[in-house]
């Protein structure tokens, strides 16, 4: 299949991902609306940015494209693996930008049976790597739950747990744009697209229920396999390897 | 704090109604999926592209495959619902509508509670998500 009708099914598939998961992970606190809201009206706007800039970039060579993308995720999952703290960071100062926005909250991990409290830091920065994320995600037609994780978790200090369930709650918004951008293209085809979405819809619902209950330790080390992996995958195929088939 | 049910680890209440709303539409969205793709699939309505002629051109650059299948961009889908593909399309711009349906609810009550960094927030969120819907952006394909 040519990288148009991917890129348009994969959007709608990790929106409705997304928007399956949505409930559960607010109900338990897992997601924070207050979080999502001003970082998700950046990245936003920038998908819409980069699903433009996407059919620019195809007309050069993409595999050069696809390298840098393998390397910068393969990079991420780097830094998860040797970065400590990260299933709960320690913040001691909010800054004033997280502080008036309200950028906080409190969850209960079942996983772990304890209460967590948390409240962001950087988030002047956090929010100008967000202009990138969505400008990657957009291009590429890609949920980008592998930049908003590292960027929630590593440099703004929000939990694991909390900033896997809020990056997933993001794509429902961030990746409605980008969406529509497709989907007016016509590059949505339902006989692949509907039975794909419906999938991922399900498993998304039951994939709530284990998030809640599963140790953060866990979901850390998930979390940097799925990233290596895809990392390696667009390394290889940038690369001309077929390694990895 | 250390008590499961204890009230600072609960939702806020707009939380609590995005989600429920969101609940809503996801269910609508799978059921109305489920629907129009049996339609599609036993062919109860004939589909604009054939599926047999699909996987032939799909390998194509995204303007040869609506050349070649007459297919519509824009909203011009509308005018293809008797169609048993594009009767797919009422799923599909659900699920992309959902985010904004919750917004406009979100709206109402920061306005009510007077907090006008949020209302902006989820306004020039609607802002943008109404642009990218309308088509005015064309598109993005590769």
């Amino acid at each position: 299949m040519f990288l148009w009708s991917v890129a348009g099914v994969g959007l709608m598939v990790a929106l409705a991902g997304a928007l399956a998961a949505g409930p559960g992970l607010l109900r338990r606190n897992l997601a924070n609306l207050r979080l999502a809201l001003p970082v998700a009206l950046v990245a936003s706007t920038c998908s819409i940015l980069g699903a433009l800039l996407g059919l620019y970039l195809s007309s050069l060579n993409p595999n050069i494209i696809q390298a840098c993308l393998g390397i910068t995720i393969v990079g991420i999952a780097l830094l998860l693996l040797f970065s400590k703290n990260t299933e709960k960071p320690v913040v001691t100062n909010q800054d004033a930008i997280g502080l008036a926005l309200g950028l906080r909250g409190a969850y209960w991990d079942d996983g772990a049976r304890e209460s967590v409290e948390w409240k962001t830091h950087r988030t002047a920065l956090g929010l100008c790597l967000f202009i990138l994320v969505g400008l990657l995600a957009g291009m590429f037609g890609l949920g980008a739950g592998w930049a908003n994780v590292p960027v929630l978790n590593l440099l703004m200090g929000v939990p694991l747990k909390v900033s896997v369930a809020t990056s997933k709650f993001l794509l429902s918004i961030t990746d409605t744009s980008a969406a529509w951008i497709y989907m007016n293209r016509g590059c949505v085809i339902p006989l692949i697209g509907v039975p794909s979405i419906v999938g991922l819809m399900l498993g998304s619902l039951i994939g709530v229920k284990i998030l809640a209950i599963a140790k953060p330790k866990i979901i850390r080390y998930m979390v940097i396999i799925v990233l290596l992996f895809a990392g390696l995958k667009a390394m290889d195929k940038g690369f001309g390897l077929g390694l990895l088939g | 704090m250390s008590n499961q049910n204890d009230e600072a680890l609960k939702p806020t209440r707009e939380q609590f109604i995005y989600a429920n709303l969101l609940i809503i539409g996801v269910w609508a969205g799978i059921a109305i999926l489920f629907i129009t793709y049996a339609i599609y699939l036993f062919g109860l309505l004939p589909p604009h592209v054939k599926i047999s002629v699909i996987p032939s051109v799909w390998a194509k650059g995204v303007n040869e495959f609506l050349e070649i299948t007459h297919s519509p961009h824009g909203w011009g889908w509308v005018s293809l619902l008797t169609k048993g593909d594009f009767l797919n399309y009422i799923g599909f711009v659900l699920l992309a509508l959902m985010t904004i349906l919750c917004y406009l609810v979100l709206v109402r009550g920061y306005i009510r509670q007077k907090n006008w960094i949020f209302a902006t927030i989820a306004i020039l969120e609607i802002v943008v998500l109404s642009l990218a819907a309308s088509g005015i952006f064309g598109g993005g394909g590769h």
